[in-house]
């Protein structure tokens, strides 16, 4: 059984993301943050997987991923680091492509370990509470959801064929 | 109030504290203004007042006939609100049960060769 999510609203801005993995912490910073390892995991929806994946871990240092699905479908998103204290800690700045998320948001990314095991929480901080309530309300439905949702009607089609 | 609207008048109503605290206290139960009004250091025009808001955007229904109008919650709309939620946990879900298989994998990759040197 994997370990529950929990997703939160917290304050007025942010978006907390919460999971604890078996895995020592160093392990889990480096799948967060080795382009080789990210490959492999943070490809959302079934379907989808990384063509670009780059990773210039430094401040001020930039990130870019863009995804794509098998009928050609692209989604692509960036960001800028502002801190980064391995194996704990990252701040970074991130941005999609089409901006649905109302202007640039700060993801913080939190790793502790206890007893072999890692909690990471990941909180996006949006640049303020209507571009959080923006997201929720439109955002996230006309964006990302939009795209899961054409994928999902081609996976049908697809099986349907 | 095109579903847009209505989840936008919904996450306005949402995103103030006090009007969450009325929520969750009207989860336990419908409750009349003066009940609502006494946990809060607030007059009761000011609850009247999120009431309000919280009755535009269909979360509560007050019972017209009784004198007391006891307030109800509504769970349709918190419903329709979280389902973005759904979506998003999904995504997340999928990702990090694929970190979990990374992990393992790198922990038995770990394990072999530290066997191997031994």
């Amino acid at each position: 059984m994997p370990y529950p999510l929990t997703i939160t609203r917290k304050g007025d801005r942010d978006i907390e993301i919460f999971r604890v993995f078996d895995a020592l912490r160093g392990r889990v910073f480096d799948c967060w943050t080795k382009p080789e390892f990210v490959r492999r995991w943070l490809t959302g929806p079934p379907g989808w997987s990384f063509q670009v994946c780059e990773i210039d871990l430094r401040v001020g240092g930039k990130f870019r991923y863009v995804w794509r699905n098998a009928k050609g479908a692209q989604m692509g998103m960036g960001g800028t680091y502002l801190e980064i204290v391995a194996p704990e800690r990252i701040v970074n700045t991130e941005l999609f492509d089409e901006d649905w998320t109302g202007g640039e948001a700060v993801g913080t990314l939190v790793l502790t370990e206890a007893n072999g095991q890692t909690t990471s929480t990941y909180t996006v901080r949006y640049s303020s509470q209507e571009a959080r309530e923006n997201v929720l309300k439109t955002g996230m439905e006309q964006g990302m959801v939009a795209s899961y949702d054409r994928l999902e009607t081609m996976l049908d089609e697809v099986n349907a064929s | 109030m095109k579903p847009a609207e209505r989840l936008n008048a919904t996450f306005a109503a949402l995103a103030d504290p006090t009007r969450r605290a009325i929520l969750t206290r009207l989860a336990a139960g419908e409750a009349s203004v003066m009940e609502l009004a006494k946990p809060f250091a607030m007059s009761q025009p000011a609850i009247s007042k999120h009431l309000r808001v919280l009755e535009r955007a269909g979360l509560i229904s007050r019972s017209r006939d009784a004198q007391r109008r006891p307030c109800r919650i509504e769970i349709k709309p918190l419903v329709e609100a979280d389902r973005w939620l759904e979506r998003y946990r999904r995504i997340w879900e999928a990702n990090f049960e694929r970190l979990d298989e990374l992990l393992d994998e790198l922990k038995n990759e770990a394990d072999a060769s530290e066997a191997r040197q031994s």
